[in-house]
């Protein structure tokens, strides 16, 4: 696996969603860390605290955050806050172990530009990071360093500035960047999570389109609930969502801007349309229209275009989801009797079946690193997620339920995401709830998500998204 | 349009006639005295008292069983004595299969109830399908019971 690059790539990740005016700089190493001993052989720059997390289950790295320094008027303890932010993201993907702050020997108001090494040795930290905000006219800055304690070396040194309103987001990028050079591979914590919302009783249940940050924070429903909606998935570059709406009692594939709050129907069809999927370059949408008593895959351009017609079985063939290189598409059929997973070319042709276990294979989502496709399997009393290479071998159950339906990878493939239901104590539909539950593709980790209602049909963003 | 102009006339016609006729048994009773009272004939609350308005299917199927078949044709028959009315057949699933694939067997749901009452005569211009795939149980709960009665299609007039 390679080590961490030598430069992390601050301003052009910064994404899509509008972090107006937003900045990064690089921090030089403070002079006294200069006069740091350096490391004793080895790459210059690479980390000791870095490891292989390709590995079956590495213990977690052990970290200190203190709160960063500083503040605003508006929110005096904003550095504290910010670190908080970090903290949550790294301890949630089970993959470091934030220490205690009540087991820190030095403060962080005493803190200068150098840690106190022993200090930090004392308590078994490997990586510190430290961070101080200040008010910047209208904006804030917000410098962020990651010390690789070992060593005694400055890992990373960076400064953003932005409004202050974006102070989360950047927490999470900060937090990217020390998953990233701690573990020489991209986060995922800047990004975030389109749902549906579901309240009122089972059979009169009001369903809106959410979006939250990954971790929950910043939760906002984007429809209103007038109508059924369904299946939302990102664009994998733009503010889009693609995903189906009931509205005028005419079930279809819709097109949602992010932006705008604008939404269209994507292409007239005589059918119901739904299950749709970008595919990997965003130019492209797949999805299932009915007709007769099957449902056929498409593959459309996103202005509407018809582009060609992928299966033609007279069975159900839906939730195609493309692998990331665009060259293949994955989904579900009952062409075989019952639901199993299959793979054809993106052009529709080598069709082949590679779910071959007990039960009934649905919902095949192929990993951005396109290793794994996960899916869910049904069987009669439980249900199960579980994670296959695209050639059918390999398969791991990931997490199991009464109901656990319809897993969506992050960012950097690491972590799935799918909903879980309980069921119904009674026949009034007591005790029924829906939860976004995430798992680590090792099965380790189980999460349940903080949503303000019950959620179903989650769908992760891209990175910076 | 024309059907709810119907349907509002022949509401006004039954209140007229329970005006006209104050006896003072009709309340208390019920004996066989009583207006004539009950579903408007070619509504909705007709289709679903005397007809049967739903057709059920087993778990991952759409064929029609006997007694689907029989609801069916008579669905077919009080359709041929209303012919102003149109129908959507709405089809069901219970949640013991994917979001999606039961989207699509809903829709295959519907569409059986559909072609049967074609054959049956109804002009397939009287009709029309939707699918909600697991998304309107009529049953809230959480067994084979509840399951059984969400596995279906509904017909209701438009």
């Amino acid at each position: 696996m390679s080590i961490i690059g030598s430069e992390f790539l601050p301003p052009s990740g910064l994404g899509r969603r509008g972090l107006i005016a937003a900045s990064a700089t690089t921090l030089a190493l403070p002079a006294a860390a200069q006069q740091a001993p350096a490391p004793a052989a080895g790459k210059p720059g690479a980390a000791s605290a870095v490891i292989d997390v390709n590995r079956a289950r590495a213990a977690p790295i052990p970290i200190a955050i203190p709160g960063f320094a500083g503040g605003t008027a508006a929110n005096p303890n904003l550095g504290r806050d910010m670190a908080a932010v970090v903290t949550a993201d790294l301890a949630n993907c089970g993959l470091f172990k934030p220490l205690d702050p009540a087991s820190f020997l030095q403060a962080a108001a005493t803190m200068g530009d150098v840690p106190k090494w022993s200090d930090w040795k004392a308590i078994g930290a490997q990586a510190l990071v430290t961070g101080r905000v200040q008010a910047s006219g209208a904006q804030v800055r917000v410098e962020f360093r990651l010390w690789d304690v070992l060593p005694e070396q400055q890992i990373q040194g960076t400064a953003y500035t932005t409004g202050e309103a974006n102070w989360r987001r950047i927490s999470h990028i900060i937090a990217d960047v020390i998953y990233s050079r701690l573990l020489g591979e991209k986060g995922y914590f800047d990004s975030r999570v389109i749902y549906i919302s579901g309240t009122g009783p089972r059979n009169r249940r009001v369903k809106r389109l959410a979006i939250m940050d990954q971790d929950g924070a910043n939760n906002r429903f984007l429809s209103d609930g007038s109508w059924l909606v369904l299946t939302p998935r990102f664009h994998p570059t733009r503010d889009e969502i693609a995903f189906m709406s009931y509205a005028n009692n005419r079930p279809r594939v819709y097109i949602f801007d992010l932006g705008s709050g604008r939404q269209r129907m994507l292409g007239e069809w005589r059918g119901m349309t739904f299950a749709p999927r970008f595919s990997p370059d965003g130019g492209k949408v797949i999805l299932s229209e009915t007709r007769g008593g099957g449902s056929n895959i498409y593959v459309v351009d996103l202005d509407g275009g018809r582009e060609a017609q992928l299966t033609n079985s007279g069975a159900i063939d839906t939730s195609p989801c493309y692998s990331p290189d665009g060259s293949q598409i994955v989904f579900n059929s009952d062409r075989g009797g019952d639901q199993q997973l299959y793979l054809m070319n993106a052009d529709g042709s080598n069709v082949r079946r590679i779910s071959f276990g007990a039960g009934r294979y649905a919902t095949p989502v192929w990993s951005p690193r396109g290793d794994l496709i996960a899916y869910t399997r049904l069987g009669g009393d439980a249900w199960n997620i579980g994670v296959m290479h695209p050639d059918g071998s390999g398969e791991r159950i990931l997490s199991q339920g009464f109901a656990v339906e319809g897993p969506t990878f992050c960012p950097n493939g690491r972590v799935i995401m799918f909903w879980r239901e309980t069921p119904a104590r009674d026949s009034r539909g007591n005790g029924y709830s829906a939860r976004l539950v995430s798992v680590d593709i090792t099965g380790f980790d189980e999460r349940v998500a903080t949503t303000p209602t019950d959620a179903t049909d989650p769908a992760w963003s891209p990175l910076g998204a | 349009m024309n059907i709810k102009i119907l349907g509002a006339f022949a509401a006004v016609a039954l209140l007229a006639a329970c005006n006209q006729t104050p006896t003072p048994t009709t309340a208390s009773t019920g004996s066989g005295a009583v207006a004539p009272s009950g579903p408007v004939p070619g509504s909705e609350q007709d289709l679903v008292q005397n007809v049967g308005d739903r057709v059920f299917y087993a778990f991952d199927k759409s064929n029609l069983s006997d007694e689907a078949k029989a609801t069916l044709t008579r669905q077919a028959e009080w359709l041929k004595k209303y012919p102003q009315v149109q129908v959507q057949l709405a089809g069901n699933c219970d949640d013991r299969g994917t979001e999606e694939y039961n989207l699509a067997l809903g829709q295959r749901r519907a569409n059986a109830a559909r072609d049967f009452l074609v054959a049956q005569g109804i002009a397939a211009s009287r009709i029309t399908t939707i699918s909600y795939g697991k998304d309107r149980p009529t049953a809230m709960g959480d067994n084979e019971q509840a399951w059984a009665q969400n596995r279906n299609s509904i017909t209701a007039v438009k």
